[in-house]
C-alpha cells in the first residue's frame, strides 16, 4: 500500500490514452456516426419531399382528368348538336327536293294533259270534219268550211 | 496449491504485494526468508523488492511493475482494438464490432451531453477512456486469483515472485487517475475563468458579503472550506474505486484460501467464488460508470462560469 512513482506513471499513461482515444477512436467513429445521421436526415427529407411531390402529382392528375372529362362532355355536346343540325339540314334539303320534284311532276302532268287536250282537240276537229264531210258530203267544201270547223274544235 | 506451502496469512500477504522496482539506499540490510541479514548494500541500488518490507522501504522512488504493466497493457488493448474498428468505421449500416462500438460511444456521448453543457472536445473521449479502461482493469478481478501469479512464479522460477493482476486494487493507479482528473479540473478552471477567477472561486465562496471589510474576514474561512472540497474530490474518486476493488479482491483471495482445505470446502469455495464473481460484474461496471460520471460532473463544474448558474 505504498504511494510511489506508479502514481505518476499512471497519470501520464492516462493523459496519453485520453489523447490517443480522442485522436484515433472518438473522432473517426463520431465522424462515421454523424455522416450516417446526416444521411438518414437527408433520406427522411427526400421521403418527405417525395410524398409531397406525389400528392402534387396526384392533384395534377385529378385536375387533368377533370379537365379531360369536361372537354369530352363538351365535345359530345357539340357532336350531338352538330348531328341534330345535320339531320335538320337533311330534312330541309329533302323537303325542298321533294317539293321541287313534286312541282316538276305537276308541271309534267299539266304539260301532258295539255298535250293530250291539244291532240284530242285536233282529233275531235278531224273527226268532226270527217263526220261532217260524211254527213254533208258534197255540200261542204273543206277549204271553205275549215275555219268554221277549227273554231268549233277550239271551243271544245 | 500455494496455500499448502505457505501459511494463510503469508498467502494473503503475498497476493496483496506488488512487484516493486525501486531504489534501496546505501547501507540497507537485505533479509532472506528466515529473517537473517543476507546482503548489505554498499551503494544506492535500483532493484526488485524481495519482500513487502523492502517495497515500503523504497519509499516514493519505486514503481509497481505489475500495476503499470497491466494498466498500460489493458489501455493499449482497449485503444488498439477500438482504433482498429474506428479506422474502418463507415457511415453505412453498422455491423458486428462497429455496431457494439457505436452503442458504447452513443451511451458515453449521451451521458456526457446530459452532464456537460460546454464546448470541449476532450471530455467525451476522456469519459470513454475512463469507462473502458477501468472496466478492463477491474475485470482482471474475475480471473481466478492464482492463475496468473502461479504462472509467473513458474515462468520466473521464483516461488515468491510477486504479481498482482488487478491494477485498480493498487491505490497508486486509482489515485493517479483521480489526481489527473483534479489537475485537469484546475487547468480548465484557470483556462475558463483566468487565474484570478480561480483564486476568487477559492476565496469568495460559499460566504460572500457586499462589504469588502467583511469579505476579508471571510476569506480564510472560505479558503479552508473550498480547499477541503477541492482536495476531497480526487481522493474520494481514487479511494472509492480502490476500496471497492480491493475489498472485492480480498474476498476472492479469502475464498481461494479455502481451496486447500479439503474436498467439501473446496467445492463450497468454488460455488462461492462463482457467486461472488457474478456479483462482482455489477461492481466492475458500476465503479467504472461512477468514476466516469463524477469526472464529467467535475469537468462541468470547472467549466461553469458563475453567472451561468441560474440558467442551468
Amino acid at each position: 500500500m505504498n504511494i510511489n512513482l506508479t502514481l505518476i506513471g499512471q497519470s501520464i499513461s492516462f493523459l496519453f490514452f485520453v489523447w490517443f482515444c480522442h485522436a484515433f477512436v472518438w473522432s473517426y467513429l463520431r465522424k462515421a456516426m454523424e455522416e450516417r445521421e446526416k444521411q438518414i436526415a437527408d433520406g427522411l427529407d427526400a421521403a418527405d419531399r417525395a410524398g409531397r411531390d406525389l400528392e402534387l402529382a396526384q392533384e395534377k392528375a385529378a385536375k387533368q382528368l377533370r379537365e379531360a372529362k369536361g372537354e369530352a362532355a363538351a365535345i359530345i355536346d357539340a357532336a350531338n348538336k352538330r348531328a341534330s343540325q345535320i339531320v335538320e339540314e337533311a330534312k330541309d334539303v329533302a323537303r325542298v327536293e321533294g317539293e321541287r320534284l313534286k312541282a316538276a311532276a305537276e308541271a309534267q302532268i299539266e304539260q301532258d294533259v295539255n298535250r293530250a287536250k291539244e291532240q284530242l282537240r285536233s282529233q275531235v276537229a278531224k273527226l268532226a270534219l270527217v263526220g261532217a264531210s260524211k254527213v254533208l258530203e258534197a255540200s261542204i267544201d273543206e277549204s271553205v268550211h275549215k275555219d268554221m270547223v277549227d273554231k268549233l274544235a277550239a271551243s271544245l | 496449491m500455494a496455500a499448502e506451502s505457505q501459511s494463510t496469512v503469508g498467502y494473503i500477504q503475498h497476493h496483496l504485494t506488488n512487484l516493486t522496482y525501486g531504489k534501496l539506499p546505501a547501507g540497507y540490510e537485505r533479509l532472506d526468508d528466515t529473517g537473517h541479514v543476507h546482503e548489505v548494500l554498499t551503494t544506492d541500488t535500483w532493484t526488485l523488492a524481495h519482500s513487502g518490507a523492502e517495497a515500503s522501504d523504497m519509499g516514493f522512488m519505486a514503481i509497481h511493475v505489475d500495476s503499470m504493466l497491466w494498466s498500460i497493457g489493458l489501455g493499449f488493448l482497449f485503444l488498439l482494438i477500438f482504433a482498429r474498428i474506428a479506422k474502418r468505421a463507415h457511415s453505412g449500416v453498422p455491423r458486428g464490432a462497429q455496431n457494439l462500438l457505436e452503442m458504447i460511444i452513443g451511451f458515453i456521448d449521451q451521458t456526457v451531453k446530459d452532464g456537460f453543457h460546454h464546448k470541449n472536445a476532450m471530455i467525451a473521449p476522456m469519459a470513454l477512456t475512463i469507462f473502458m479502461w477501468i472496466i478492463l482493469m477491474n475485470a482482471m478481478d474475475l480471473v481466478p486469483v492464482d492463475w496468473i501469479p502461479a504462472f509467473m512464479a513458474w515462468a520466473t522460477g521464483n516461488p515468491h515472485f510477486f504479481f498482482k493482476v488487478v491494477p485498480t486494487t493498487d491505490p497508486n493507479v486509482t489515485l493517479g487517475m483521480g489526481f489527473t482528473v483534479f489537475g485537469l479540473m484546475v487547468y480548465f478552471t484557470i483556462v475558463k475563468k483566468g487565474f484570478m477567477g480561480f483564486v476568487k472561486e477559492l476565496t469568495l465562496h460559499p460566504f460572500h458579503s457586499p462589504k469588502w471589510y467583511v469579505n476579508i474576514l471571510l476569506v480564510p474561512i472560505n479558503f479552508a472550506l473550498e480547499a477541503i472540497s477541492w482536495i476531497s474530490k480526487p481522493i474520494s474518486l481514487g479511494l472509492r474505486l480502490f476500496g471497492n476493488m480491493y475489498a472485492g479482491e480480498m474476498i476472492f483471495i479469502l475464498i481461494a484460501t479455502m481451496f486447500g482445505a479439503g474436498l467439501v470446502l473446496g467445492i463450497f469455495a468454488g460455488v462461492l467464488q462463482w457467486a461472488w464473481a457474478v456479483f462482482h460484474i455489477l461492481v466492475i461496471t458500476l465503479q467504472a460508470f461512477v468514476f466516469m460520471v463524477l469526472t464529467i460532473v467535475y469537468m462541468a463544474t470547472a467549466h461553469q462560469i458563475e453567472e451561468e448558474d441560474q440558467f442551468h
